[in-house]
C-alpha cells in the first residue's frame, strides 16, 4: 500500500545538498526542491535540532498539494522524522494521523513505529475504530480506509498490550499484508510463538512481495524459531540476510552481558555465511 | 541419443517451474561433464530452485567445469552472475581468483559482491606455484581488508568471512587480527561485530 512513487531516489543520482541548504529548501518557493529536501534530510539522517524543527514545520504546509488533495510534503516531512529519531517529533506527527491523506497517516503510523512512544497508543487505536468491517477498500484509490499495517505494526513496536483485542481480529482480514501486520504485533505483544509460526507458514506463500514482506516482519520481531525457515524461504539471499540480521540483533540483545556468543546468535550467523 | 542428451532436453522443455528444477536436478545427479553449458545456462532462467540446484551439479563437477564457469559469465544479468561466482567460490579452484578479485571489489551488485568476497579467503591456494602464492595471497587481503570498509553493511560482513578463511594462512594472519580489532572497535553494526567475535573463537 505503499506510496507509488516514493522513495524512488537513490542517494547517487541526486544533486548534493549540505544540510543547511536543504533545511533552508524547506521553504523555497519550489515545491520539488521542498518535496526533495525533506526525503534528504531522512535518507542522511541530518539530526540537528533546526532540521527536526523545519521538518515538524513542514507537517503543517498547505502549499505542496495533488490533484487529489494529497500532502506531498507532509509525507515525506512525516517519513524523515522517523528517522532521525526525535521524539520532539512525536505530538506533531500524532496529529497527522488525523490528516485527510491517507499517505499522510500511514508515513506518521510508521514513524511513530520507529520512534516507539507510548503517547501514540490512543490515537492509533482509534484508527482501528470499526475493526475488521470498517477496513475496506477506498473505491478507486489503490488503499484501505486507514494505513492498517503500519498502524497495527507501530502498535506492536511500542508494545502496546491494551491493543491486543483490537488487533486479533485483523489476523482473518482479507488482505495478507494486514494479517501478517497483525500476527507481527500480536506475536510483540504476546511473545507466543503461534504468531510467529503464524507468519513462518506465510513464507510458502506462492507471492514473491509477499515472502519478502514476512521475512522483513520476521527479522522485526527477531523470532529465532524461524531462523532456518528464513534460510530456506524461495526469495533473494538479500532479504534472508537482512531478516536474519535482525533475528541475530534481536539475540544479542536478550544476551546483554552473558558469555560472548551463545549458540542460537552462532546458528543464525553460520545460516547468514551459507547465504553469501 | 546418451542418457545425458535426454536430461538436457527435458530441461530444454521444462515448461513449468516444477519441471524445470525436476528436469534441473537429475542432469545434474547425472555427473557428466557434457552437462556443464546447460547447468551454467540455468542460471539465467530467474529459477531459484532450479539454479541453486545446477550450483550443487557444478560445484560436484568440480576443476572440470571451471574453464567453461569463467568463460560464460554474464555480464548482464546480475542473478546469473552471483550463480556463476557462488560456483566458482565452492569449488576453490585458484584459476578464478582474477574474476572473484575483480567481483568482489568492483560489481554492482551486493549479491555477486558477498559471493566472491566469501570465496576469496577459501581458495585452494596450494594448487598455486609457490612465488604465484604469494602473490595470489597478498591480492586476497588487500582486496578483503579493502571491502571490509565498504558502507553496505553485509558486504562486511562477507569481508570477515573471507579474511576468517584467509587468516589460516600463518603469514597473513597478524594483519588480518589487527583488522578484526579495528572492526570490533568501530564498525557501527551490531551484527558485524558479532561476526568478527565469531571468526575470534
Amino acid at each position: 500500500m505503499k506510496e507509488p512513487g516514493a522513495e524512488e531516489y537513490s542517494a547517487e543520482n541526486a544533486p548534493p545538498l549540505t544540510p543547511e541548504q536543504a533545511i533552508a529548501n524547506l521553504n523555497s518557493p519550489d515545491t520539488s526542491l521542498r518535496y526533495y529536501a525533506a526525503w534528504w534530510l531522512g535518507k542522511f539522517r541530518v539530526q540537528s535540532p533546526e532540521a527536526v524543527d523545519a521538518l515538524i514545520a513542514a507537517l503543517e504546509d498547505e502549499a505542496d498539494r495533488t490533484e487529489l488533495g494529497g500532502y506531498p510534503l507532509r509525507r515525506n516531512a512525516a517519513r524523515a522524522l522517523g528517522k532521525l529519531g526525535d521524539a520532539k517529533a512525536v505530538p506533531s506527527l500524532i496529529k497527522c494521523l488525523e490528516c485527510p491523506d491517507f499517505y499522510v497517516r500511514e508515513a506518521a503510523a510508521q514513524s511513530l513505529e520507529m520512534l516507539r512512544d507510548p503517547a501514540a497508543v490512543s490515537v492509533l487505536v482509534q484508527l482501528l475504530d470499526g475493526g475488521v468491517a470498517a477496513a475496506v477498500q477506498v473505491p478507486g484509490r489503490p488503499h484501505l480506509t486507514q494505513p492498517y499495517e503500519a498502524v497495527i505494526e507501530a502498535l506492536g513496536a511500542i508494545g502496546a498490550t491494551e491493543a491486543i483485542a483490537l488487533i486479533q481480529p485483523f489476523q482473518k482480514h482479507p488482505t495478507p499484508r494486514v494479517q501478517c501486520a497483525a500476527a507481527r504485533a500480536m506475536y510483540q505483544l504476546t511473545q507466543d510463538p503461534i504468531y510467529g509460526e503464524r507468519l513462518v507458514k506465510m513464507l510458502d506463500s506462492s507471492d514473491l512481495k509477499l515472502r519478502r514482506v514476512v521475512l522483513g516482519d520476521l527479522g522485526a520481531i527477531g523470532y529465532v524459531a524461524a531462523a532456518e525457515a528464513i534460510a530456506n524461504a524461495t526469495v533473494e539471499n538479500s532479504f534472508k540476510l537482512l531478516a536474519l540480521k535482525g533475528i541475530l540483533e534481536h539475540q544479542l540483545k536478550e544476551e546483554l552481558d552473558v558469555s560472548p556468543l551463545s549458540d542460537n546468535a552462532i546458528k543464525v550467523m553460520n545460516l547468514m555465511d551459507s547465504l553469501l | 541419443m546418451t542418457n545425458t542428451q535426454h536430461l538436457i532436453r527435458a530441461v530444454a522443455e521444462a515448461d513449468s517451474s516444477a519441471l524445470m528444477v525436476a528436469a534441473v536436478q537429475k542432469l545434474a545427479a547425472a555427473k557428466d561433464p557434457a552437462a556443464i553449458p546447460t547447468l551454467i545456462t540455468v542460471f539465467g532462467y530467474n529459477n531459484p530452485g532450479a539454479a541453486v540446484a545446477a550450483v550443487a551439479g557444478l560445484t560436484e563437477l568440480g576443476e572440470v567445469a571451471v574453464p567453461q564457469l569463467l568463460a560464460q559469465i554474464d555480464d548482464y544479468n546480475y542473478g546469473a552472475r552471483a550463480y556463476s561466482i557462488r560456483t566458482l567460490a565452492a569449488i576453490r579452484d585458484p584459476r578464478a581468483l582474477d574474476i572473484l578479485l575483480a567481483a568482489a571489489a568492483t560489481d554492482f551488485a551486493p549479491s555477486v559482491r558477498r559471493a566472491a568476497t566469501k570465496g576469496l579467503g577459501n581458495l585452494y591456494w596450494h594448487q598455486l606455484d609457490i612465488p604465484e602464492r604469494h602473490i595470489a595471497h597478498k591480492r586476497a587481503l588487500e582486496t578483503l581488508l579493502s571491502i571490509s570498509q565498504d558502507t553496505d553493511w553485509s558486504i562486511r560482513y562477507a569481508a570477515i568471512v573471507g579474511l576468517q578463511a584467509l587468516a589460516k594462512i600463518p603469514d597473513l594472519q597478524e594483519p588480518i587480527q589487527a583488522r578484526f580489532e579495528e572492526m570490533l572497535a568501530t564498525d557501527a553494526e551490531e551484527a558485524v561485530r558479532a561476526r568478527v567475535q565469531l571468526a575470534q573463537i
